[in-house]
């Protein structure tokens, strides 16, 4: 097992506060739309009925944690125990991503004082994918705060947890779960039908989410680790993100092979030229696919820090991107309906962003989550 | 990366169970056939004189809110569908706008409101089954008691029907129920008793399905008789048959609708949407279905992973 440690150090510093004060600037706008109604801070619409509540927060906020997931999937389908002391803060930033996912989508939904009503049986609808959307990610923000509890635990009692029997039953269904959620937010746009442009709307969309998903999910890992190593002036952990980051290239290969094929079998690749804001959107969301893969191909590249990180950002950027462009930019309900998220509509998706990383900033420096120096270097 | 060739093919085995759970097979699409007892409307827009009488007895019946904007000229107020507005007719206007139903300098009306879908998507996509098909009449219906707001009806209806109340703190989703607070006293759909031409003309589908066909078989410029209200009402109204396009919409249109149009002008430029034959919600619940049923893909998936995650504990004990 590895040794995590707290890192320790003091919790109110400048980007602590900078971050304070956007999640109090949204919480103002919050109490806005619960007392005024959702159009009183979105833009959102009879044509546009979702924006960037459930396109960011939900739709492009699981698939950014889904390092959890990814990790959870190489380290113990593949038994790759060498990336273990990466699966903790992974776990941990999957928890607070699926978690604020959950609280946007009480935030977005009209009738939030009945949400319980998708647990009850002579509600539920089992021809709905949204439902099997709801129920998984659900079960998924327990399951996450389950395999996370013994890091509570060790904090506490000073002692490392056994990792038993209950604990692996969890850590399956946690694989298990953002299988079946992440393609079927995929599956969720086939309805969207005749509205959704055709270089998005495809019968595959839910294996190209779950493909893009589990991409997504190394990408931010290798994201996240640097990003925490130089705010936490830590040492760069390179040489095992580098490993890691062979991963991505061979993913992102059989990414492009199905989004081609698929738009090639379909005759609907003409439309990425045709110069128009979806075309154009398409091109652009390719290209951040297309870069890290030629980056991450080359083995000088995975061994520097930098072009990792750069590699990193262009697919975060090209995941995003690809679930704006299916939630967003493809989907037009007609004539005369625009959409562009109002500031407070922003802000509240700020805050969500704002509070997840306030969260990681306390629990790792309180909790056992980082490798300690030692294991970072081995 | 450091993969013992053993391990490897193992996990590539569990992969392969994810696969399965991740990737669409396609079993035979499942298709919904109109029922028996399906109750609609047959909108005729060459009877349509335009005088919204319709929308006048559907607030009325429904008890909707004025709507107005001091903007518009009147008879364009309320100009579309809305929270407050289940019903519309809305004027298609070409070149000098002179000619009635004609697609060149002309005009033609048309009225928007629920199309009561043979699979409709919003009942599809309800995760609440908010939105139900009547199993009798087929006619599709909202309950504000299971509805959570998620707003995927919007999303999923083709035809952009269902409103939700966006100023409210306590929002619906509002849309077009065809009056069935109306249905079990006997009455019909407001805008068909409002329809004073039978433009908007109420009844079983199929009965109207054979009066739309009857009706495109009249020989243009010949006077013939139109029913008026409903289609048993025995009430009947004279006058010349227009030259209507081939099609019925909502004849196939994503599976067929229950409320079914007539037009001498292509109902794209009434601003209908042009659909497959295949309902969205068929694709959606085909693929969806194919991967969860019994839910043994997913059970099998869980067995397997309970499996690879235990052996590799053991490896590091």
């Amino acid at each position: 097992m590895s040794e995590a440690k707290p890192i320790g150090g003091k919790v109110f510093t400048g980007p602590f506060l900078f971050f304070l004060v956007i999640t109090l600037i949204g919480i103002y706008f919050l109490a806005k739309r619960f007392m005024f109604g959702i159009g009183a801070v979105s833009n959102m619409n009879d044509g546009f009925a979702w924006g960037i509540w459930i396109t960011y927060d939900v739709v492009v906020g699981t698939a950014f944690a889904c390092g959890g997931y990814s990790m959870a999937l190489l380290v113990y389908v593949f038994n790759n125990g060498e990336y273990h002391p990466l699966v903790r803060p992974a776990l941990l930033a999957s928890m607070f991503g699926y978690t604020l996912a959950g609280v946007s989508v009480f935030i977005d939904i009209g009738r939030y004082w009945q949400i319980y009503n998708v647990f009850l049986p002579w509600f539920t609808n089992f021809n709905s994918v949204l439902l099997e959307v709801a129920l998984c990610i659900a079960a998924y923000i327990a399951v996450l705060w389950i395999e996370f509890s013994p890091t509570f635990i060790e904090a506490s009692t000073g002692t490392k947890s056994k990792v038993n029997k209950i604990l692996i039953f969890f850590i399956a269904l946690g694989i298990l779960l953002p299988t079946m959620h992440q393609s079927s937010l995929g599956s969720v746009m086939i309805l969207a039908g005749n509205k959704l442009s055709p270089l998005w709307w495809t019968p595959a969309l839910p294996l190209i989410f779950l493909i893009s998903a589990i991409t997504m999910g190394y990408t931010v890992v290798i994201f996240e680790a640097t990003l925490s190593a130089l705010g936490f002036k830590r040492p760069l952990e390179t040489d095992i993100l580098g490993k890691l980051s062979l991963v991505i290239p061979i993913l992102l290969v059989i990414f492009l092979v199905v989004r081609f094929g698929d738009l090639l079998m379909r005759g609907q690749l003409g439309l990425a030229f045709s110069g128009d804001l979806q075309g154009n959107m398409f091109l652009l969301e390719n290209i951040l696919h297309i870069l890290p893969l030629v980056i991450l191909a080359s083995a000088t590249n995975r061994k520097s820090a930098k072009m990792l990180f750069l590699a990193a950002c262009c697919l975060m950027g090209g995941g995003l991107l690809f679930r704006f462009n299916t939630y967003l930019v493809g989907f037009d309900p007609g004539e005369g309906w625009h959409y562009f998220p109002a500031v407070g509509e922003q802000f509240i998706t700020y805050t969500i962003i704002s509070a997840e990383i306030l969260l990681y900033m306390i629990f790792v420096k309180k909790l056992p989550v980082l490798p300690s120096h030692e294991q970072a270097k081995a | 990366m450091k993969i013992k060739r053993r391990d490897f093919l193992k996990g590539a085995a569990g992969c392969g169970v994810l696969a399965a759970v991740g990737q669409p097979t396609f079993a035979e699409a499942r298709k919904k056939e109109r029922l028996p007892g399906a109750l609609g409307f047959l909108y005729d827009s060459t009877l349509c004189i335009g005088c919204q009488a319709c929308m006048v007895g559907c607030k009325k019946a429904n008890d909707m809110p004025v709507e107005s904007s001091d903007l518009l000229p009147i008879w364009e107020d309320p100009r579309d569908l809305s929270a407050k507005t289940l019903n519309v007719i809305k004027k298609f206007e070409s070149g000098n706008g002179a000619n009635k139903d004609q697609e060149k300098d002309g005009f033609a009306f048309i009225k928007r409101q629920c199309m009561h879908c043979v699979d409709p998507g919003c009942v599809s996509a309800c995760p609440v089954s908010a939105m139900r098909k009547n199993p009798d009449t087929g006619v599709v219906t909202y309950n504000k008691d299971a509805c959570i707001g998620c707003r995927y009806c919007q999303i999923a209806c083709p035809f952009n029907i269902p409103k939700f109340q966006w100023d409210s703190a306590f929002p619906q989703i509002v849309k077009c129920q065809l009056c069935s607070h109306l249905l079990p006293k006997g009455e019909i759909a407001a805008c068909c008793s409002s329809c004073p031409t039978g433009a908007s003309l109420f009844g079983p589908t199929n009965e109207l399905m054979a009066e739309a066909k009857r009706r495109q078989q009249m020989e243009p410029g010949k006077y013939y008789d139109f029913p008026v209200s409903s289609i048993d009402s025995g009430k009947f109204f004279s006058q010349k048959a227009a030259s209507y396009v081939p099609e019925v919409y909502g004849e196939n249109e994503v599976g067929g609708t229950q409320v079914l149009m007539l037009s001498a002008v292509p109902f794209n430029k009434l601003g209908l949407p042009e659909l497959p034959e295949k309902s969205y919600a068929s694709t959606a619940e085909t693929i969806q279905h194919t991967l969860y049923k019994g839910m043994i893909a997913p059970i099998v998936a869980l067995a397997g992973l309970f499996y690879f995650v235990n052996r590799s504990q053991k490896d590091k004990d």
